[in-house]
């Protein structure tokens, strides 16, 4: 491969990170003011105690374990969605891959620290490791997050390193940086063939990891004697939501993106016809593990249980579990299952419901099980401080100004993938669909009648 | 070695919140301002909880039962705490180390009985109440979990004085303080191990039943059913 040719040819993936537009700024300023005012919050938290949150007694866990669920299931999009899609050769998922790695990481960061957040005495983290007990489920949770913290990463750097060699060629900006991470990678044969090498060792290593990540964040709860959470099915049922969600928020960034940096010709409607369809089969997926979950607590009818289910069905929290079933089903079943609708904006408007409703899904799963022990307390409704609210709005910006920022230095969609997917992939596929095909056994007859075609 | 139990009567008890107060003022409990109360922060480790309701309104009566942590003999709290800041010790008592805390709140949501208070913050205790502070229980900072101990200190205090003696530690010699101050006797305490103690009768007494014990957490905690 040439790196001289390709100057032309993918330039418009190079612009984002040598052109920045003033309305970028404009946004900077304006996320950098949301997490500022986050970072305040949580000072204050941090002065006062956890008194500065809306918890209380029953509902001791609340805004900000509902947010690190929400969040390393959003981190899920990327690296799974990626490696299956690797693993399968899906063609498609050239200009996706990028995107969905980076949204893993910068989420999985973002995420991790909400435990930390949500602790009486973050001063005293370090007990995890110097008296941590590996009987907890909580530190199964510390291990497995840190480790799909550490893989993803890996998976996110290494097939990036003929794109840094690529910036580094061009020289300009930060050509230290550039000439430090591409590790001297020159796209000489051995170098190709170790980094695919790499690359497919990583792929297979991360979908395990990251299905145990969110099992065992299902486990937390699914461990404890409490009614609503006491569930065999809670672990692939978070799974199941995590892809959700993760899908949906890759659909709106790549769509955002899209737009500001102009990928049109990248980014197709048939690729997010695609993740429509991957989307579809997801929401019901996870609307057959929701009736599972729903229907054995209703028919079993334990009155513990049936205190949570009617608190949900028809008590306080009735508003967002209806809410969450318009958006986690009804929207995007409708219209992702309709062909009039399937279209860019009415996948995007799916996605949105999708990532509202998966948020409602992990507030209705932890709050009205904790706000209905099974003894008679006396209980209110739980309602969300300034404080809880403003850390949940910088999470967000910290994750907008991460993806950003990350455009900023490196192609948010993979060039050497499409260079290759151009180039060679063509002539690779319709190989390999003839092998598919009876009559033509051999590899030598294949490779013969593709020539004699060409 | 002994392994401490309750029995409380609910046939004896007249709700009259005794054993609650002096609990909180043992304990050096925490008195929360009144926003906090009313938002479901008042600290308890003694707590007076409404079972259900006989009769209609006016003549309403309320059946109470008087709450003090369980003492499980199968913890929930235990099993999942991260950093062993709770413990079941040899006699049975369900302990916890305060410094060590990290204020996860997690045997807060595991436990079935809602036993576990949490310091959401430090308030300023007015002048009187510092005064009367108990020196032999450590006031807890702001962001931990804590519990009723069974009036640990108790125990070590009667051990050293048993111990000062030359004697074994002798039943009577060491009760919390819901037990003694309760005027009509209604809770007994002892060692369940002890063949001829109060307490292992009265928990094997024809009424007498532990809360939610079909959850398999074997309180060390129990009741006498009120008679009709």
């Amino acid at each position: 491969m040439s790196y001289q040719n390709l100057r032309d040819e993918d330039e418009a993936l190079f612009r984002p990170i040598y052109e920045t537009d003033r309305s970028f700024y404009a946004v900077v300023i304006a996320l950098t003011a949301i997490f500022l005012f986050g970072l305040g919050c949580y000072i204050h938290q941090l002065i006062y105690g956890l008194g500065a949150t809306g918890m209380d007694e029953p509902v001791s866990w609340a805004f900000y374990i509902v947010d690190f669920v929400f969040f390393i299931g959003i981190s899920h999009a990327g690296t799974l969605i990626s490696a299956i899609l690797r693993l399968s050769k899906a063609e498609w998922r050239r200009p996706i891959t990028r995107m969905a790695e980076v949204i893993t990481g910068i989420v999985l960061a973002i995420g991790g620290l909400h435990p930390i957040i949500d602790l009486g005495r973050p001063d005293r983290i370090l007990h995890l490791f110097e008296r941590g007990r590996l009987q907890s489920p909580l530190l199964w949770d510390l291990t497995s997050v840190t480790a799909y913290f550490t893989a993803s990463t890996i998976y996110l750097y290494v097939p990036m390193i003929p794109d840094i060699a690529l910036l580094r060629d061009r020289g300009g900006k930060l050509k230290n940086l550039y000439r430090i991470l591409a590790w001297g990678y020159k796209g000489t044969p051995k170098q190709k063939h170790a980094l695919e090498r790499a690359i497919n060792i990583l792929m297979v290593m991360v979908i395990p990891i990251a299905i145990s990540v969110h099992t065992i964040i299902a486990w937390i709860f699914g461990m404890t004697l409490q009614p609503g959470w006491h569930s065999t099915i809670f672990g692939p049922y978070f799974v199941v939501g995590a892809i959700y969600s993760g899908i949906a928020a890759l659909v709106i960034v790549m769509l955002a993106f899209r737009k500001i940096y102009h990928f049109e010709d990248y980014l197709k409607e048939i690729h997010f016809q695609y993740l429509g369809t991957l989307l579809l089969v997801v929401a019901l997926l996870w609307t057959y593990f929701t009736f599972n979950e729903y229907l054995t607590t209703f028919y079993g009818h334990e009155p513990a249980e049936m205190r949570v289910f009617l608190y949900k069905f028809t008590g306080g929290y009735a508003p967002f579990f209806w809410a969450m079933v318009f958006c986690n089903f009804l929207l995007p079943v409708v219209i992702l299952s309709n062909k009039k609708l399937k279209k860019i904006p009415g996948i995007l408007i799916a996605s949105i419901g999708v990532v509202i409703g998966m948020w409602l899904e992990r507030l209705i799963i932890i709050i009205p099980t904790l706000a209905n022990p099974r003894l008679p307390y006396p209980t209110g409704m739980y309602i969300p401080s300034i404080t809880e609210i403003g850390i949940a709005g910088a999470a967000t910006s910290a994750f907008l100004l991460g993806f950003m920022g990350f455009s900023k230095l490196f192609p948010l969609i993979s060039i050497w993938e499409t260079k290759e997917g151009r180039e060679h992939s063509v002539h690779e596929v319709s190989m390999r669909l003839r092998e598919y095909l009876p009559g033509q056994l051999d590899k030598s007859g294949v490779e013969a009648s593709v020539k004699a075609e060409l | 070695m002994p392994k401490y139990g309750m029995v409380i009567d609910l046939d004896k008890c007249t709700s009259c919140q005794a054993c609650v107060t002096a609990c909180k003022v043992e304990n050096n409990v925490q008195i929360v301002s009144e926003d906090d109360a009313q938002n479901g922060r008042a600290m308890f480790w003694m707590k007076m909880l409404t079972m259900e309701f006989d009769g209609d309104y006016p003549n309403i009566r309320p059946k109470t039962l008087p709450r003090n942590c369980m003492q499980c003999d199968e913890p929930s709290c235990i099993k999942v705490c991260p950093v062993r800041a709770t413990y079941l010790r040899d006699d049975g008592i369900v302990a916890q180390i305060y410094p060590q805390c990290i204020g996860c709140r997690y045997c807060m949501a595991n436990c079935p009985y809602t036993v576990k208070v949490f310091n959401w913050d430090r308030q300023e205790q007015p002048a009187e109440v510092e005064r009367t502070y108990n020196p032999d229980v450590s006031v807890r900072p702001k962001g931990i979990v804590e519990k009723c101990t069974f009036c640990i200190h108790r125990l070590q205090t009667a051990s050293e004085k048993a111990k000062a003696e030359h004697r074994d530690l002798e039943p009577g010699d060491y009760v919390p303080a819901c037990v003694e101050v309760c005027p009509v006797d209604a809770i007994s305490f002892g060692d369940l191990d002890d063949r001829k103690s109060e307490v292992l009768k009265a928990s094997r007494d024809y009424r007498a039943f532990g809360l939610l014990e079909e959850l398999g957490t074997v309180p060390k905690v129990r009741y006498l059913n009120a008679k009709e």
